[in-house]
């Protein structure tokens, strides 16, 4: 166990009492309670976290938070195994386990010969070239790029043992960010009354005044932030998140959150509580105090370990209580940096400074009280160093920025803390749609103009000063809080603040020369994740890329998992200065959800497994299972599939289901056929109007098969409608088509003819239906009712009858998919399943046999019966099908004027025709391409495709039904199905295949 | 995720909602006696507004009742709510 040399002996917020033990990299280490993964390693010296993307340079810790983009690690092993976690932010807790995740071919060993092969292989825009060509580049470089990239493993063990939940939420206001305008907004927000919900993404409120010395009212800030808390927590309408970020601004003030609820707590010690929340906020105003992110410096080998953000550099300091290096160099373009400086010199550092400003800032004082050492007008040439920067040269600038002005001086050093300047974290804001605007001051994007009802307080906004950033905080919650219809939040006391010296204008120096005096030119890192140099970002500029957008697709630069949080504004920086144009002019890019990577784990929460998709099962669902019926999914239905005995393979039980369907009497459960029932006196008239054939004229008792349109006149749904009643219809849709059909029904109804005193209702689960069918349908029915007349002149083909069978209230319909003799029985749901069992006893000695869903395809199909979604994809008219004589000449409806249209009446319209192959037993596949010949050289022209193919018991011979170009006058043609290695000779013939004239059915 | 005021049953999800396209276009009362090229308009032809849009939508997973929606395509905002059958009201008319 190490000792952790570069922990301070007091101070931060660290538990010194309660020491953690973790394995990094398969080292045991030690760190303590309140400690980040990036703070642990830091205190045992370790800067060295990983290889970079594309060079695999070595990288160490950049920041102290979100923004992080070196140390990504794969966190935890096995099915609880999560890539891409910034260290910065994982919490440690005992028995923590974590690897770098990109460090190949290894961590440590040193890859320098290796690094210019690769740097020479991947230029900006590699990937785009190599796309292009050579045309099978992609192909030689692809298996080379994934493994070197390195970006995490996804869990490969599963299914992931955490539990996730979700909460919906209503706010009055939601405060985003919980440092100082974060806090003095809610608790302005929190004193009106208003409900409140204050979100914080780190282990503990607070933000930059947990890693600062600053004073509230003469005390340490985190007194002050402890005060606060106490305060909200005493407020009933106030909920403060911690852990949570909120990770998306979406329309109408609709936020998403995530909260790490368990994330800090050794895996599955918390069986009781979820691993992750999502909580979905809609807020009535929103105010985000999200702080501000460091911009690093671009500078030659600006990218080595030991080479950090000097507010992170501080944070390290103050809030962990690590001394992160012997000897620092501060490179400042924003005050910023003197702040750290002093920290750092105060824990016994020591520190020398160098200014790229001309003049050394007021705040310089404080540094050079410490003696240390202040170079203004001063840049860095470049690092050296290995597995950690060991020096830097420094030289003066000239007045440009572009050149050195003199000779430079190394300086040793094994830390080097840059502040480029500050950049607002705008990304919620962005995502709420505001506009952002240039602070040349302060050389940063701040939000300018709200689309939503939302107010950006404190460094989030460019207000950096503590005492401002309270006042703006506190304001901005009562102001949302007014808004909200609350008052009395504007008098809340806030702490003094310490005044500090009037800041200097940040110097918006967006690289340092590229070239070292007198030597050649190194790499300027601009986006560390990508590792993208201010060199790729010249080559797209000269490459033509002007667009912003463009740049970043071209180079990647802030495409990786960290957005470019530290990227984005220096590459935009450096493109305007190429460019000759203000960093306005080229634009910001456009920030989208999510924040920060979001697990699928939380987005799913406890809708995984079962719970993924509801299931419906029919009434007769247990019969079905003690039979062993196999199951097919049809929309969220389970439907019988087919009845397997023992032995049989699913053809053989297809083929004994077909034949005894065609040859003694077969059941189908068909309850799960769409079913609404159309009321009111104008009922036909609707369905005159929706159908293509006549519906006002249908007798009450009889059934009739139509068809219904889109008013492209492509048909969307069929099925048989029953009249029940002069002012009542039964219309039966598709399975997966009941909701459809319905929500088509009242569209019309309601918002053409809203004049037709007609209502629609799904009962679709208001009634079980058994279907037989087969030669011995009627006899098995007489067993089992006494008050319906089933002889064929009382009770025809296409017609309904109401009576008891099996004793249960029935409504019988004679009506036929399978091109039987068939009667469709339908009972209350309740009574489905005694129905069912009585059939099945009463009809042993026919031999019934329960058929499934893939009998029902194939015996429809021996007809010529279509499926609507299966043989019509929505470009297949009613005459396309065949069923031209079902489209009624003499009234209007929905989709008729369509069928007029030149494009519909073409002759070479795909239309649908049966395909017989030449080899009876070849089965062709559903989806197979069909043209004219085989062989030709491609392009060769396609003419259809096969959109139903069994093999055909009873006829002894494989059927398929195809949509062809042409079709109806091609009967006879021989054709072709080219499969990916053969084809096969088809011959195009009627979809009829058995029984055309329908005697079995009507007898 | 828009808020939508369904007039019947108060501000809900969007996800609660179907959309249907742009409100106002009236069926032809005789569709035959148009030519192609006047169906077609009516049957592919939508403003695609950018600002203030008129459009219908449907509270399936609620009172299933269809109204209309004036709607900011470009910032999403809702503009105004009202029945089938109604005029569109005034701020629907922005942007004509
Ligand atoms: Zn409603």
């Amino acid at each position: 166990m190490s000792e952790q040399p570069f922990r301070l002996f007091a101070g931060g917020r660290v538990d010194r009492e309660r020491p953690l033990d973790f394995v990094w990299a398969g080292r045991r280490l030690q760190g303590y309670a309140g400690d980040t993964l990036a703070s642990a390693l830091l205190a045992n010296g370790i800067h060295l976290v990983g290889r970079s993307f594309k060079y695999h340079r070595p990288r160490g810790i950049l920041s102290a938070g979100a923004e992080e983009p070196n140390a990504l690690v794969q966190l935890e092993r096995g099915a609880r195994t999560q890539p891409n976690l910034r260290a910065t932010q994982v919490e440690l807790y005992a028995g923590l386990h974590a690897e770098p995740q990109n460090c190949w071919p290894s961590l440590e060993l040193d890859v320098g010969a290796i690094n210019g092969l690769v740097s020479r292989l991947l230029p900006a825009g590699f990937y785009y070239k190599t796309f292009m060509w050579p045309r099978d580049g992609w192909m030689v470089y692809e298996r080379f790029i994934r493994r070197a990239a390195g970006l995490g493993r996804a869990p490969s063990e599963g299914p992931d043992p955490d539990v996730y939940d979700k909460m919906h939420v209503h706010c009055d206001v939601l405060v985003v960010g919980a440092g100082p305008a974060g806090l003095a907004a809610a608790l302005a927000a929190g004193a009106s009354g208003a409900r409140v919900i204050l979100a914080d993404e780190q282990s503990e409120p607070g933000g930059s005044l947990l890693a600062t010395r600053e004073t509230l009212d003469g005390e340490p800030a985190a007194r002050w932030v402890e005060r606060a808390l106490a305060d909200l927590g005493a407020m009933d309408e106030v909920r403060v998140l911690p852990r949570t970020t909120v990770f998306g601004y979406h329309d109408h003030n609709y936020l998403t959150l995530a909260e790490r609820v368990t994330d800090h707590l050794p895996p599955g010690s918390a069986p009781d509580r979820p691993r992750q929340r999502l909580w979905k906020v809609r807020a009535r105003e929103v105010v985000l105090a999200t702080g501000a992110h460091e911009r690093p410096m671009v500078f030659a080998q600006n990218d080595r370990p030991g080479i950090m953000l000097a507010g992170a550099a501080r944070t390290y300091v103050n809030r962990y209580g690590v001394r992160p290096a012997d000897r620092a160099l501060v490179v400042a373009a924003d005050d910023g940096a003197y702040a750290a400086a002093v920290d750092l010199a105060d824990v016994g550092v020591e520190v020398t400074v160098v200014d790229v400003r001309a003049q050394a800032p007021a705040c310089a004082e404080q540094a050079r009280a410490r003696s240390i050492e202040v170079l203004a007008g001063h840049g860095v040439v470049r690092t050296f160093g290995g597995s950690r920067v060991r020096a830097a040269e420094v030289a003066p600038l000239d007045g440009t920025g572009a050149g050195w002005a003199g000779g430079a001086r190394t300086l040793r050093c094994d830390l080097v803390a840059m502040c480029g300047g500050w950049n607002p974290t705008v990304h919620l804001f962005s995502q709420s749609g505001g506009r952002l605007a240039w602070n040349a001051e302060r050389a940063c994007f701040v939000p300018a103009e709200a689309r939503q009802r939302v107010r950006v307080a404190g460094a989030a906004n460019g207000t950096f000063s503590l005492a401002a950033a309270l006042t703006e905080g506190r304001a901005g919650g009562d102001a949302a809080a007014r808004a909200a219809g609350f008052s009395g939040g504007a008098d809340v006391a806030l702490p003094a603040a310490e005044e500090g010296a009037e800041p200097a204008p940040t110097r918006a120096l967006w690289s340092l020369p590229t070239r070292p005096p007198g030597g050649a030119p190194a790499k300027h890192f601009v986006d560390f994740q990508n590792d993208v140099t201010a060199n790729d970002v010249a080559l797209a500029a000269r490459e033509g890329y002007r667009s912003v957008e463009h740049l970043k697709r071209y180079t990647t630069t802030g495409m990786g998992t960290d957005q470019g949080k530290t990227s984005n504004v220096n590459a935009l920086g450096i493109l305007a200065g190429l460019l000759g144009r203000e960093v306005p002019e080229v634009g910001t890019t456009t920030f989208r959800p999510p924040y920060t990577p979001v697990t699928f784990g939380v987005l799913a929460g406890r809708d995984v497994g079962a719970l993924a998709d509801p299931v419906r099962t029919t009434p007769m669902h247990r019969w079905h299972v003690a039979q062993g019926a196999r199951f097919e999914d049809v929309g969220q239905w389970k439907r019988p599939w087919y009845y397997p005995r023992p032995g049989e393979s699913m053809h053989d039980a297809v083929s004994r289901e077909c034949l005894a369907a065609r040859n003694a009497v077969a059941l189908l459960d068909a309850s799960t056929l769409g079913k609404i029932e159309v009321r009111g006196p104008d009922a036909g008239e609707l369905l005159d109007r929706i159908y293509t054939n006549g519906f006002k004229k249908l007798p009450v008792g009889r059934c009739r098969y139509g068809l219904m349109c889109r008013e492209d006149g492509m048909v969307l749904d069929d099925g048989v409608s029953a009249r029940l009643a002069d002012d009542r219809f039964l219309v039966h849709t598709t399975t997966g088509n009941a909701a459809r059909v319905l929500a088509w029904l009242e569209e019309w109804r309601q918002t053409e003819w809203p004049e037709l005193r007609v209502w629609c209702d799904s009962v679709t689960e208001q009634w079980a239906t058994a279907s037989l069918s087969g030669p011995f349908a009627r006899r098995l029915l007489g067993e089992l009712t006494r008050d319906i007349d089933l002889d064929p002149e009382a009770f025809p083909f296409m017609a309904w009858r109401a009576g008891t069978v099996a004793g249960i209230p029935a409504r019988v319909m004679r009506v036929s998919f399978t091109g039987e003799q068939s009667y469709e029985v339908s009972v209350g749901a309740g009574f489905g399943l005694a129905l069912w069992t009585a059939i099945a006893l009463a009809g042993e000695r026919y031999g019934l046999t329960p058929f499934g869903t893939e009998t029902m395809h194939v015996l429809r199909a021996e007809k010529g019966f279509i499926i609507a979604g299966q043989d019509t994809d929505g470009t297949v008219t009613p005459h396309d099908l065949g069923l031209g004589a079902m489209v009624a000449r003499h009234k209007d409806f929905i989709g008729k004027r369509s069928l007029a249209r030149a494009d519909t009446l073409r002759a070479d319209r795909k239309q649908l025709v049966g395909l017989r192959t030449d080899d009876p037993r070849e089965v062709l596949p559903e989806g197979g391409q069909i043209v004219a010949r085989a062989g030709g050289r491609p392009p060769v022209p396609m003419l259809g495709h096969v959109t139903s193919s069994y093999w055909s018991a009873n006829l002894g011979h494989s059927i398929a039904l195809a949509l062809v170009k042409g079709g109806h006058a091609r009967l006879g043609e021989s054709l072709v199905v080219q499969l990916p290695q053969r084809s096969v000779p088809v011959t195009v013939v009627a979809p009829t295949f058995l029984d055309p004239d329908g005697e079995r059915m009507r007898g | 995720m828009l808020l939508i005021e369904c007039p019947w049953c108060g501000p809900r999800d969007e996800q609660e909602f179907g959309y249907g396209g742009e409100a106002h276009i009236v069926r032809p009362a005789d569709p035959h006696a148009l030519d192609d090229a006047a169906w077609g308009e009516y049957l592919f032809m939508r403003t695609n507004r950018k600002g203030a849009h008129r459009e219908r939508w449907v509270h399936s997973e609620g009172c299933r009742r269809w109204f209309n929606v004036v709607r900011d395509t470009v910032s999403h905002e809702i503009l105004a709510v009202y029945r089938v059958g109604e005029a569109p009201p005034a701020a629907g008319r922005r942007g004509e």
